[in-house]
């Protein structure tokens, strides 16, 4: 089902309206955030010089550094009295990432989340949990209010506790099942290990993930346990720009449908910041056209995806982004090639004597980086024979080596031993000494 | 039929043979003889025990990946040659020995458990050349 009409628009009438909000939205900014001000003066940049959506590329950008220098609440352009909502990214890595809503925002973010949970496979009928960590995430909330607006019955299970996550899910007949892709996983190994079959004890018709990514090989994997009846769906959004809502897949799985009338998107050259033509594959770059507490105006992602404008079967018209390739900050270099854990996890996935989770070790072994990536021997995989044991390393290592061009320590253990996430997996440990991680 | 052995995946490191041993202890299982030889990262922890499919099934609830593998018993009483009378009949029915662990429940009651290239054969060969074979639930009960 196609739940909004914006999603059905015609090029030109998509524009327009993308074209009138970013005007919009530049004189707002300009007006209301210092910060952003400041940045426009310094290209010598002013509102009456956005004239077309091509324009755009000369504004500057905003990044995730921008945001903490002005933590908490430096990039809210409205009065403290107009925000009813405020939620903020983990911080692992430092102070969070704060997104305040008005009354209109939730509004709106609501609307597109619903828009994207439709096409993910999400309807009226659907009986959705909602196993994303309930609090500062934008996550659950985000999908929550989305699936309400649909009319969905929801069950804020939350995280944690799987067994009883699965006693719900049996117990109330969960159709629909929000969660990382990981978690997922997670949950049909320990039906599994409680001596139910997920495909028949749990029936689940759409799986609606997000704040990971889903790979082919994931999705693949999640079909495998869960059945062949499951629509398995991605969706995405940051909590910089306001959470969940920004793009999300239908049921043709051929990229992320974009909220065209609420997000503006390009992709840039990472290196250079020129903006792509389309097609190209880049760092997405992502300006929000309809919000009044953050309207964030161009923010650098660090996503890599690229665009897609052919029409998509199912009837929206929107353009959309391919399914993501992997983040700029989660690239490694080793031994000076690139490379991303999506790579490594295709090549894994793909492997039917191993499990699904790994963790992949980078070290500085004297003067070159050593890539060691820990994998479980499937429970009902073992042999009785060396050679065959050693033949499933050597295998996983020719393949890596054919994709990557390095050479892997592959270390199999035994199932259950690699630790498991209820929210974003973290499968990379760089353990090198700092000052080596980015030398370009 | 053939004796069914327990073959484990563990890992190289400390506590791993203990969390084996007991969960067979928690479930009354008992070992009957084991074999485990040094290797780098892993190895096979390869066990004869009192009920081969239940030991299967603790382990697995336990996280561990394991298999179970048809062996041959053959009892050899403790003279000299005995030893040697086996590998001879294998080796003249053209069999290769994969692996080979021994036991002794008392003085006259020695044994050895094989893996061959063919089981079949190498029981058959074993038989004609008078040795007898350790069946399968005398192995168990022992």
């Amino acid at each position: 089902m196609i739940w909004a009409k914006e999603e059905t628009l015609s090029r030109n009438e998509i524009e327009e309206i993308q074209l009138a909000k970013l005007k919009k939205t530049v004189e707002y900014v300009y007006e209301k955030l210092p910060a952003y001000r400041v940045k426009m003066e310094a290209v010598g940049v002013k509102p009456e010089h956005i004239k077309t959506l091509a324009d755009v590329k000369h504004l500057p950008f905003i990044t995730k550094q921008d945001m903490r220098d002005q933590y908490p609440f430096g990039w809210f352009a409205v009065p403290q009295k107009d925000i009813v909502r405020i939620h903020a990214s983990s911080g692992t890595t430092g102070k969070p990432t704060v997104v305040g809503y008005t009354r209109r925002d939730l509004e709106n973010w609501a609307e597109c989340v619903a828009r994207l949970a439709c096409a993910g496979g999400a309807s009226s009928e659907s009986v959705a949990q909602i196993c994303f960590g309930y609090g500062m995430f934008t996550g659950a909330l985000g999908l929550h209010s989305g699936l309400e607006r649909i009319g969905a019955a929801i069950i804020p299970s939350s995280t944690g506790n799987t067994q009883k996550q699965i006693m719900y899910m049996i117990d109330f007949g969960t159709s629909l099942l929000v969660a990382t892709p990981s978690y997922a996983l997670r949950i049909a190994e320990v039906a599994m290990e409680m001596g139910l079959n997920p495909r028949k004890d749990i029936n689940l018709k759409v799986g609606l993930f997000g704040s990971e990514m889903l790979t082919d090989a994931i999705r693949a994997e999640c079909v495998k346990v869960f059945g062949d009846q499951i629509l398995v769906t991605s969706n995405y959004g940051m909590s910089e720009i306001g959470g969940p809502g920004v793009s999300g897949e239908c049921e043709y799985l051929c990229g992320f449908h974009i909220n065209e009338d609420h997000f503006l998107c390009e992709v840039i050259d990472p290196k250079t910041g020129e903006v792509l033509p389309y097609g190209e594959r880049g760092e997405l770059v992502v300006t929000c056209l309809d919000k009044e507490t953050q309207p964030l105006v161009r923010y650098r992602t660090r996503d890599i995806t690229r665009l897609i404008c052919e029409p998509c079967k199912c009837g929206r018209t929107t353009i959309r982004m391919e399914n993501f390739s992997g983040r700029t900050d989660d690239m490694l270099k080793i031994k000076g090639v690139n490379v991303f854990p999506s790579q490594i996890e295709e090549v894994l996935l793909s492997m039917e004597e191993i499990g699904p989770h790994y963790e992949i070790i980078v070290e500085k072994a004297g003067h070159t980086d050593k890539l060691t990536i820990r994998v479980e021997l499937a429970p009902d995989k073992m042999t009785d024979d060396y050679q065959k044991l050693k033949g499933i390393s050597k295998r996983i290592n020719s393949r890596l080596k054919v994709i990557l061009g390095l050479d892997t320590i592959i270390k199999l253990e035994s199932p259950n031993t690699l630790q498991r996430f209820e929210g974003k997996a973290k499968r990379v440990r760089d353990l090198r000494p700092k000052e080596t991680l980015r030398n370009d | 039929m053939f004796i069914k052995q327990l073959s484990i995946f563990v890992e190289n490191r400390p506590g791993r043979i203990n969390d084996v041993t007991k969960a067979l202890a928690e479930n009354n299982i008992n070992v009957i003889c084991v074999s485990l030889s040094d290797t780098a990262d892993y190895g096979v922890f390869r066990l004869i025990v009192s009920n081969p499919k239940a030991a299967q099934d603790v382990l697995k609830e336990k996280g561990f990946s394991s298999t179970l593998t048809d062996v041959v018993g053959v009892k050899l009483p403790h003279h000299f040659g005995m030893l040697n009378k086996m590998t001879e009949a294998l080796s003249e029915a053209g069999v290769n020995l994969l692996y080979i662990y021994a036991f002794t429940s008392g003085k006259d009651n020695a044994a050895v458990i094989i893996k061959t290239s063919d089981n079949k054969k190498a029981k058959e060969a074993v038989k004609a050349a008078g040795l007898e074979i350790l069946n399968p639930s005398a192995a168990y009960n022992l």
